[in-house]
């Protein structure tokens, strides 16, 4: 075959030798490697006891996130769901009643939200199109239940624990990624 | 007897003296990595002919392309090829920037690159260690898994996920290369070739080895031009085309490289081809490695091309300004300006030449999206690469092509 470019080089192909052809030869080699790496560092871990590190931009399951003073952050502008390519998150709008500015961060705020994560491919891009800080993909994952109904998850499922009542599960479920919103 | 038959029921001529068997190989089998079914007619071991079905895991992608906006897309691409994702993404990132006429700076190319020939290692890899596999020897697939994992540590370090990528947006990347990178990267470059040589020292000589795969699954060139092959199997047939010397993309002009080609086309020369192409992909990161760490101050920064059409604006920007608050949901809603005409453009995917021809008419989303995917057309080829084989080689011959299902069937 006439060669296209001069950067072609062929790949080294010899008969066999006879030394090759020995099984025994064969089988003391491989096995020589094998047994090279009976004394290596093992390179498994124990899940689930225990868990490699992840990244800090990990693509978990998702978190809806608060402020600082435990407000909602989430104004049910339907960017996530516009964005989602596998049409997972719905949601519905509701506006703030007075009296309810130590719930919701701003007059209007998501009364359901909900995420299918049988849909979701974990692509991140809803985070990626929030333009309120309020949904971050955490390093939780693998979810396992008995019921599909239970991948369904509403806002109870979603919601990041409240920083000051609960700092250390708030702490937890925010990883090393989610920002928390100060001021207004 | 055969006679009671012959006046009750109505076959065809022959079906009862028939002497040969069908075997269903596939669509679920151990032994075919996929959903893919082979209807096979055995005389013996031996395969008299082979019938190829097609579509158990068709997704309709270039349909579901067609109602999405560009960026979503993306993560359609992830699940093409799924053992090399990354190169899908970039594949799609250019395609777009053809279309849109977005310049990539220098180091985003140089960037891609590197994330680009990682996930040709990768994908070699697992093939080269599945063709193992299927002849017996299961340790070589173990030892050289630690090195997959690490190029996935890699990826999830820039894109947040390990196989599919998501990785990249269109006009560059979603973030800068961190320390993290860097280390994994030079730990990769600094590790993998001792490994690499390690799984040629268990395969390459091996007496079994060498017999199982070479002269089953043979091509001439001819005949794997005239199908259309691409990639390390056209290459193995003794063909040096490889898109990225012949129509470079993502600046592949600036590295220098080799393009192993093979003589026979058969499973040997694919293994042999795979693991040349392994060690040329190391000579580029390297390379590439080089030419990003040399841009210093500004210029480190860059990770995207300056185009607020097209990429989004830095989150603290949308809280904080108007103008880039309304960029960004012109963005994700679509509404971005595209250009009426057609592409094609080409990548060299990890197993053969992936190609997007993408018709736009000016609307928010593709009129068509069309994936020209290797695995597919490799497939068609499996009949006469398969026929007068034994069953056993069969399998050895799919796995050597690297058919993957989720390129095949899209």
């Amino acid at each position: 075959m006439e060669r296209l470019t001069n950067r072609a080089k062929a790949v080294e192909r010899k008969p066999m030798t006879f030394l090759e052809s020995l099984y025994l030869w064969n089988i003391a080699k491989g096995m020589g490697i094998t047994l090279k790496h009976f004394f290596k560092k093992k390179a498994t871990i124990s899940y689930p006891e225990q868990k490699r590190e992840f990244s800090p931009v990990f693509r978990g399951l998702h978190v809806l996130n608060r402020d600082e003073e435990g407000r909602e952050n989430c104004t049910a502008c339907g960017l996530c769901a516009v964005a989602c390519p596998a049409e997972a998150i719905t949601m519905e709008a509701a506006e703030r009643l007075p009296g309810e500015e130590n719930l919701y961060r701003e007059e209007k705020y998501a009364a359901k939200y909900e995420i299918n994560m049988l849909r979701c491919i974990f692509c991140g891009l809803c985070e990626e199109a929030c333009p309120k800080d309020a949904i971050y993909l955490s390093e939780t994952f693998a979810p396992a239940n008995y019921q599909r109904q239970t991948f369904i998850y509403g806002k109870p499922d979603l919601l990041i624990p409240h920083p000051k009542e609960e700092p250390e599960l708030y702490a937890k479920a925010a990883g090393g990624r989610v920002v928390v919103k100060t001021g207004n | 007897m055969s006679e009671l038959i012959h006046q009750n029921i109505k076959l065809p001529e022959g079906s009862i003296e028939k002497q040969t068997t069908t075997l269903n190989l596939g669509p679920t089998h151990p032994a075919t990595h996929g959903v893919f079914q082979n209807i096979l007619e055995l005389d013996g071991e031996r395969i008299v002919s082979a019938d190829q079905t097609v579509g158990y895991i068709h997704r309709a992608f270039e349909k579901l392309a067609e109602r999405r906006p560009l960026y979503q897309i993306t993560p359609i691409t992830d699940r093409l090829n799924y053992c090399s994702s990354p190169i899908n993404n970039m594949g799609w990132h250019i395609t777009c920037e053809k279309l849109l006429g977005v310049q990539t700076p220098k180091r985003v190319d140089y960037m891609r690159v590197i994330i680009m020939e990682l996930a040709r290692v990768a994908d070699h890899l697992i093939c080269n260690s599945i063709v193992g596999v299927d002849t017996g020897a299961y340790t070589g697939f173990l030892y050289v898994m630690q090195y997959r994992e690490l190029i996935y540590e890699i990826y999830e370090e820039i894109c947040g996920s390990r196989l599919t990528t998501n990785i990249g947006r269109i006009g560059g990347f979603e973030r800068n290369f961190n320390g993290v990178v860097y280390e994994k990267l030079e730990r990769f470059l600094k590790e993998y070739p001792k490994v690499l040589k390690e799984f040629e020292n268990l395969f390459q000589r091996n007496r079994i080895f060498m017999e199982r795969t070479q002269g089953t699954g043979a091509i001439s060139a001819e005949r794997a031009l005239s199908y259309g092959f691409t990639g390390p199997n056209l290459r193995a047939t003794g063909v040096d085309y490889d898109v990225r010397v012949h129509n470079p993309y993502s600046s592949y002009e600036d590295f220098d490289f080799e393009i192993p080609v093979g003589s026979t086309g058969d499973n040997y020369d694919r293994f042999l081809v795979r693991n040349q192409e392994m060690w040329q992909s190391l000579s580029i990161i390297q390379q590439a490695y080089q030419k990003v760490q040399a841009f210093k101050g500004a210029d480190a920064e860059v990770y995207h091309a300056d185009v607020p059409e097209y990429y989004l604006p830095a989150k603290k920007d949308v809280y904080t300004k108007m103008e880039a608050l309304i960029w960004h949901f012109k963005i994700i809603m679509g509404e971005i300006e595209m250009p009426k005409g057609e592409v094609y453009q080409s990548v060299e995917g990890a197993n053969g030449e992936l190609g997007y021809y993408f018709i736009s008419d000016g609307g928010r989303t593709p009129y068509r999206l069309h994936f020209r995917r290797p695995c597919f057309i490799y497939y068609q080829a499996y009949s006469e690469l398969t026929q007068g084989a034994m069953l056993s080689d069969a399998v050895i011959t799919m796995s050597s092509l690297n058919l993957i299902a989720g390129e095949l069937d899209a």
